[in-house]
């Protein structure tokens, strides 16, 4: 008998919990860059606006907000332009329900790749992760193009603060929140379809539940404003517009905490993953 | 010492049958509380094996039961075996795409499987893209994609529509560039399945000496599942024959495909003819038994295209006098009833037929040296005559199935929307002008 240790790969019925494979999914990188790459061009083949076609949700969405819940509504902005606060609010909000909705459904919608090759499934959320990071930073330039004209003006209220360089944090934070909650969901609804439907209006209610069309301060008195402290996306988005605007507030604790809880999110939602993907094809 | 590429031990596939629902929750939390409490899982033991033609008691199956088997470096193993034998499971074990219920699979090297090829293309995408879209899915790294690329490209005869998505390309242009990534995959271990069935007979010819080189040349072990015999004898040297999840055979190609054929036909082949609707006759000389024999005069109701096939007549004779100079014939008729081909003792023996009087038995053997029909169903009806009286005669007595073989002597297919049956020729080039 060939010693044990010849054989590089040993398929068996279970796995270690803990074994998350993080070498095999690096061996696999390119292939997240790929399916990056393929999801962003699919978007806009055959059309005549490309790319820009990532622009037009996010103006379209800032002028309904503006109207609905900046003028009839007459929720406050914290003192920030309106176009400046739900843009800033809507851009990074976007990236955490895409990705969110995308992984989500990993499973589901890869079902057809996943039941004929074998790579390591964790690979398709990354990439989700990934193309809609390439998302953002496109609308991040229309974010900061907006946030420019707002600075140029003589009596302009709002400037950038030292603390801008925390973007890259928040944006990480961002990624891991939403790759961590989606595949929990993707590996819960693999044999039961039920969370399934709570999708689809779980992320829009979970909108209402962050900051994005209000601020903190403007909730902060009221009863059930203490549960914001409860939702890891609130003082992110809150700390987002204040790095660039110097308006809200910026609670170390709660970005902390926050933080935390991501890791956690994400390390629960690996384990949990890496346990449902070695037989998932057979109940999915 | 050669170390085996792969070995499975112990390996067991049980699946669930009918829906998810709450129905099933209740057995997962049953399941699950049994484990707590360290007993092991009541629902784990009752599976069946897998017969898919018999109602079992229980709502799960073993796909796969027991299987144990090691693979030598630079070997191509062939695995055959009926539908629901437990072929495509087995294969989805090896290429990971699902884990087994019980045992390990130890591999040494990269597995690459083409359970179906291009997967994970993109229509919108170019050809370009999806070559390394496909080669990453498949495990290949960008910078190897990259140096094999023009290899990829001219195998797959597509250069002019490199920069073209792949929805607008020919069905079989999508699978020749599909089949080029996976063929330059250069896995230690390559998983094939079926994959030959598609594309025209020079593209075949062209994968099947791929299939070789890289196991040959290049020392690869290749898995390869197939339902077309031709090319597994063509292929491999070692075969296993799957039957209801188990090993029901394993060894040398030639034994296990014929053991294969002859037992694929069930209890069928031997046909007893007493109890058949007869056309016309009168029974003073009847038809009692027909069956199919194959090359090693085995019964069968398969039989392999250009090979030796038998057609074996039992005659029961009740005759009141003796008759000389009968005349019998089978004529053998394709799927849509038309009769193709006649054979007869008239220009087939030698001397002639010949029977004596009173109660007695017969049997009548008609060979064919080479079976020259494509693949598909066929139907035999026999005849029994004298000048003036039939004694027999039974439309579509039989029927029997010829599958792919090597008819041509150089691997070739042909198709049956093609032909109704095959004939050798030669071709030669006598000029060229301009």
């Amino acid at each position: 008998m060939a010693n044990n240790s010849d054989y590089t790969t040993v398929i068996k019925p279970h796995a270690g919990l803990f074994n998350l494979k993080l070498r095999e999914v690096w061996a696999y990188r390119d292939l997240v860059f790929i399916l990056a790459r393929r999801d962003i061009v699919a978007v806009y083949k055959q059309t005549i606006l490309g790319p820009l076609w990532f622009l037009v949700s996010p103006v379209l969405t800032v002028v309904v907000y503006m109207f609905v819940f900046g003028s009839i509504a007459g929720i406050s902005t914290d003192g920030m332009p309106q176009a400046v606060f739900y843009l800033g609010g809507i851009t990074l909000w976007n990236y955490f329900s895409s990705c969110f909705t995308a992984t989500a459904n990993t499973f589901t919608a890869n079902a057809q790749i996943f039941g004929k090759v074998y790579f390591p499934r964790i690979v398709a959320p990354m990439a989700n992760v990934l193309s809609n990071m390439v998302k953002l930073f496109i609308q991040m330039l229309l974010f900061v193009g907006v946030l420019a004209f707002y600075l140029g003006q003589n009596d302009s209220t709002i400037q950038l603060t030292e603390e801008i360089y925390l973007l890259p944090v928040l944006i990480l934070m961002m990624a891991g929140l939403s790759l961590g909650i989606g595949i929990i969901i993707s590996s819960l609804t693999t044999k039961y379809r039920d969370f399934k439907n709570f999708i689809g209006f779980g992320v829009s209610l979970l909108m209402y539940a962050s900051p994005v069309i209000y601020p903190i301060s403007a909730v902060k008195d009221k009863g059930y404003g203490a549960l914001l402290a409860y939702n890891p996306i609130a003082p992110i988005i809150e700390t987002f517009r204040y790095i660039f605007t110097g308006h809200g507030s910026l609670d170390w604790g709660g970005l902390m905490i926050s933080g935390i809880a991501t890791i956690s999110i994400l390390f629960f939602g690996l384990v949990l993953f890496n346990r449902v993907e070695r037989t998932f094809m057979d109940t999915v | 010492m050669a170390k085996p590429a792969i070995i499975l031990e112990n390996i067991s596939k049980r699946y669930r049958l009918g829906m998810v629902g709450s129905g099933t929750l209740r057995e997962d939390v049953m399941g699950w509380y049994y484990k707590v409490r360290g007993k092991e899982d009541p629902y784990s033991l009752i599976a069946e094996t897998n017969n898919r033609a018999k109602k079992g008691s229980s709502n799960y199956v073993w796909a796969l039961k027991d299987i144990n088997f090691s693979i030598e470096e630079g070997e191509v193993l062939g695995v055959i075996g009926k539908n629901g034998a437990g072929k495509s499971t087995l294969l989805k074990l090896l290429s990971r795409v699902t884990a087994p219920t019980t045992g390990s699979i130890k591999a040494r090297g990269r597995i690459a499987s083409l359970l179906e090829v291009g997967t994970g293309f993109h229509p919108e995408l170019s050809g370009r893209d999806n070559i390394f879209l496909n080669g990453a899915i498949m495990g290949m790294r960008r910078a190897e994609i990259k140096s094999k690329f023009d290899e990829i490209v001219d195998f797959a005869g597509v250069e002019r529509y490199i920069d073209t998505p792949v929805k607008r390309y020919s069905s079989g242009m999508y699978v020749r560039l599909a089949f080029a990534v996976a063929a330059h995959l250069e896995p230690e271990i390559l998983i094939v399945d079926e994959v030959l069935a598609v594309g025209d007979a020079q593209f075949q010819k062209k994968a099947i000496g791929k299939m070789k080189d890289v196991s040959q040349g290049q020392g690869r072990t290749v898995l390869f599942v197939s339902h077309n015999m031709a090319s597994i004898r063509n292929l491999c040297r070692q075969t296993i024959l799957l039957s209801n999840g188990t090993i029901q055979s394993m060894g040398k190609t030639s034994e296990i495909v014929s053991d294969y054929l002859s037992y694929h036909s069930d209890n069928h082949t031997h046909q007893s003819l007493k109890e058949a609707k007869r056309f016309e006759g009168n029974l003073h000389i009847e038809f009692s038994t027909i069956a199919t024999l194959n090359n090693e005069l085995l019964e069968s109701q398969t039989m392999v295209s250009g090979e030796p096939m038998n057609i074996r007549l039992g005659l029961a004779i009740n005759a009141k006098r003796k008759y000389s100079k009968l005349h019998c014939s089978v004529s053998v008729a394709n799927e849509q009833f038309v009769t193709i081909m006649h054979l007869s003792t008239d220009e087939g023996m030698g001397e002639s037929l010949n029977i004596e009087d009173g109660v007695g038995h017969l049997t009548l053997n008609c060979f064919i040296d080479q079976l020259a029909l494509p693949r598909g169903k066929y139907y035999l009806s026999v005849f029994i005559w004298d000048k003036s009286i039939v004694f027999d005669h039974i439309l579509h007595a039989k029927s029997f199935f010829v599958s792919d073989g090597n008819f041509f002597g150089n691997g070739a297919i042909k198709e049956p929307r093609h032909t109704m049956f095959l004939v050798k020729n030669q071709w030669t080039q006598i000029d060229q002008h301009g």
